[in-house]
C-alpha cells in the first residue's frame, strides 16, 4: 500500500484514504461542442501512460476530500512530490540533476 | 519436430529419457525477417503459429526482452469463457472458446484445457437482472449461458455458501459449462513449439528499444538489444508496455497499464470443482489439478509497471473468498504475484492496422486476455498476413476511439474489468 502526502493535510496517510483520479494537467476544452474528433480523442481517451515518472491526480476522498497532484515513478511506485490543485507542473524535480 | 505419442513414451523409456529433443530453438537474430513479432507470450506466439501455419508465412522472428511466457501468460488465473454481452466479444471470444476445443490435439501438446464450467454468482437483483440479461444475449449469438437457482448452484459447487444469513447472499448464478481452465505454460510452450517447427525463429533475452520507420513512414524494422533487426511488417504483442513500444513509432494510445494480482493456496484435495466468479463481492476461484486453489484479484487504482500490487487488494479478495466459502478460512496461502495489464477506456482489446504502414498492434486485453489467446492469435496472424482485419476483429479498431463506435463492454461487464 502506498503512503501518500496531502498538500493540504500536509502529513502523510495511508493509500485507502485515497482514490486515484487519473492523468494530471488534461485541461478540459472550454467549448466541448466545438471539438474536433481528433482533439476531443486526445483529450478524453489518450493517455501518456509512461513508464517512469507520471503526474497524476489523487483525491483525499476519506480525509479532508479535495483534489491534488501527484509526482511518481511508475516502476518503483515511489512519489517525488505531490502539490495542490491549479499550481503548474513542476518545471524542476527534488532530486533531479541540475 | 518429434511427435509427442505414447509410442514415444515407451520409446524414451526405454532408453532412458535421452532423445527428447529441445521443445524450441534459440537461433541468433538475422538481419531481416518478413515479419517481426514483439514479444513472446500466449498471443504474439499464437500469431506467429498461425501466421505459419495457416498463412504460408514462416520468416517471422518473435522478440522477447524476458523469457518466453515470463509475463501475464505465465501470471493469470487462465480462466477460460466467451459469456460477453456484446455480438463484437461475443464472436471474438467464442472463436477463441472453439479454438481451445481442439488445441491440444493440433499443437500435438497438452494444453489441459478442461471444461469444468464458469458460474458467475449474483448477490443482488441488479445482478440476476444483468446476468439473466446476459444469457439471453448469449443464446442469441450460439453461445451457451444458463440460470442456476441458488441450490442449483450449490449442487454445482458443493461448497459453496448459500445461507440467507450471508451479507451478500447468493441469489442464483449464470453458468457457462464451456466454460473452465487450461495450463497456461504449456499454451506459449505449445505454441512456441510448433512455430518453432515451422522455422519460426523465437529470441529471448532480446529487448526492442526502438521502432525503425523509412523515409516513407513505413516501418523498416527495430532497434534491439541485440543490434537492428530489419522487418516490413511489425506486430506488438506487448501486453501492459504496448504503449511504451507504440511511443517509439510515435503512436499514442488509449491505454493504461495497471497491476493485477493473483494468488494461490497450499494444495489441497479436489474441492472446488469449477471456476467460481463474483463480480459483487469481487473474487474467482478455481482449483488447479496440483490441488491449488487459484485466486484471482482486481487492479490497483494507480498506473504502475512494477509488477507487484497492494497487500489490501489481496485482502479484499479473500475477505470476499471466505464469506462465498466459509470452510477456506483457515487455510494458508502459498505465494501472491502481479502482472501489468493493459486497459482500455471501453474495457474491450484493439487487434487492428495502425496510422504507421506496416505496424499492427495487438493489445488492450486489459484484465482477461489468457481466454483469448488461441482467438487472439489467429485473426491478428490474419491481419498482418492479408493487410486487413478478419471479420471478427474488424470491429476492434484504434480509430473507434475517435469515432466512437466503441464496443462497451466496460458498462456491460459481467465481471470487473
Amino acid at each position: 500500500m502506498l503512503l501518500i502526502r496531502c498538500p493540504y493535510c500536509e502529513e502523510e496517510r495511508p493509500e485507502l484514504e485515497f482514490r486515484n483520479a487519473g492523468e494530471a494537467h488534461i485541461a478540459r476544452p472550454t467549448n466541448i461542442a466545438a471539438e474536433s474528433d481528433d482533439d476531443f480523442e486526445k483529450f478524453f481517451f489518450i493517455r501518456a501512460n509512461p513508464k517512469g515518472v507520471i503526474y497524476e491526480r489523487w483525491r483525499h476522498i476519506h480525509g479532508c476530500a479535495r483534489f491534488f497532484n501527484a509526482v511518481r515513478d511508475t516502476v518503483t511506485d515511489k512519489f517525488v512530490m505531490t502539490y495542490k490543485a491549479g499550481e503548474p507542473k513542476p518545471a524542476k524535480l527534488p532530486g533531479a540533476p541540475k | 519436430m518429434k511427435k509427442y505419442s505414447v509410442f514415444a513414451i515407451a520409446r524414451e523409456a526405454m532408453r532412458g529419457h535421452k532423445g527428447w529433443e529441445e521443445q524450441w530453438t534459440s537461433p541468433e537474430p538475422k538481419k531481416e525477417y518478413d515479419v517481426i513479432i514483439v514479444g513472446a507470450g500466449g498471443h504474439g506466439l499464437a500469431t506467429a503459429y498461425y501466421l505459419a501455419s495457416e498463412h504460408g508465412i514462416t520468416n517471422i522472428a518473435v522478440l522477447e526482452k524476458g523469457w518466453l511466457g515470463g509475463g501475464n501468460t505465465g501470471r493469470n488465473t487462465t480462466i477460460i469463457r466467451s459469456n460477453y454481452l456484446y455480438d463484437e466479444s461475443a464472436g471474438i471470444y467464442d472463436h477463441a472458446l472453439k479454438l481451445w476445443d481442439g488445441l491440444s490435439q493440433e499443437l500435438n501438446y497438452n494444453v489441459m484445457y478442461s471444461a469444468r464450467g464458469v458460474m458467475m454468482l449474483a448477490h443482488n437483483v441488479h445482478d440476476v437482472q444483468v446476468f439473466k440479461r446476459h444469457i439471453h444475449a448469449n443464446r442469441l449469438n450460439g453461445i451457451d449461458n444458463e440460470w442456476l437457482t441458488p441450490e442449483e448452484a450449490k449442487a454445482f459447487c458443493p461448497p459453496l455458501n448459500i445461507s440467507k444469513e450471508a451479507r451478500y447472499p447468493v441469489m442464483g448464478a449464470a453458468l457457462q459449462r464451456r466454460g473452465g481452465t487450461a495450463r497456461h505454460d504449456a499454451v506459449a510452450w505449445g505454441y512456441a513449439r510448433g512455430a518453432s517447427a515451422r522455422g519460426v525463429h523465437i529470441i529471448q533475452n532480446c529487448e526492442v528499444t526502438g521502432i525503425k520507420r523509412a523515409a516513407n513512414g513505413a516501418v523498416s524494422g527495430v532497434e534491439t538489444t541485440r543490434g537492428f533487426i530489419g522487418a516490413k511488417k511489425v506486430g506488438v504483442v506487448a501486453a501492459g508496455h504496448s504503449s511504451v513500444i507504440m511511443n517509439m513509432a510515435g503512436v499514442r494510445m488509449p491505454l493504461e497499464s495497471y497491476p493485477l494480482q493473483a494468488l494461490v493456496s497450499e494444495p489441497i484435495k479436489p474441492v472446488v470443482p469449477c471456476v467460481v466468479m463474483s463480480n459483487t463481492v469481487h473474487a474467482y476461484i478455481s482449483q488447479s489439478d496440483k490441488g491449488e486453489l487459484v485466486i484471482g484479484a482486481g487492479t490497483d487504482q494507480y498506473v504502475s509497471y512494477s509488477q507487484t500490487g497492494g497487500l489490501h487488494i489481496l485482502q479484499h479478495t479473500l475477505d470476499a473468498i471466505c464469506e462465498m466459502f466459509p470452510i477456506f478460512t483457515r487455510m494458508k496461502m502459498l505465494r501472491s504475484w502481479g502482472g501489468i495489464v493493459d486497459v482500455t477506456p471501453d474495457r474491450s482489446p484493439i487487434l487492428a492496422k495502425t496510422p504507421v504502414k506496416g505496424l499492427y498492434v495487438n493489445c488492450g486485453w486489459g484484465t482477461g486476455g489468457f481466454k483469448a489467446t488461441p482467438g487472439s492469435g489467429n485473426v491478428f496472424a490474419h491481419t498482418i498476413a492479408k493487410d486487413e482485419p478478419h471479420p471478427i476483429n474488424a470491429p476492434f479498431t484504434l480509430e473507434r476511439f475517435r469515432t466512437g463506435r466503441l464496443i462497451d463492454e466496460a458498462a456491460a461487464a459481467a465481471v470487473a474489468h
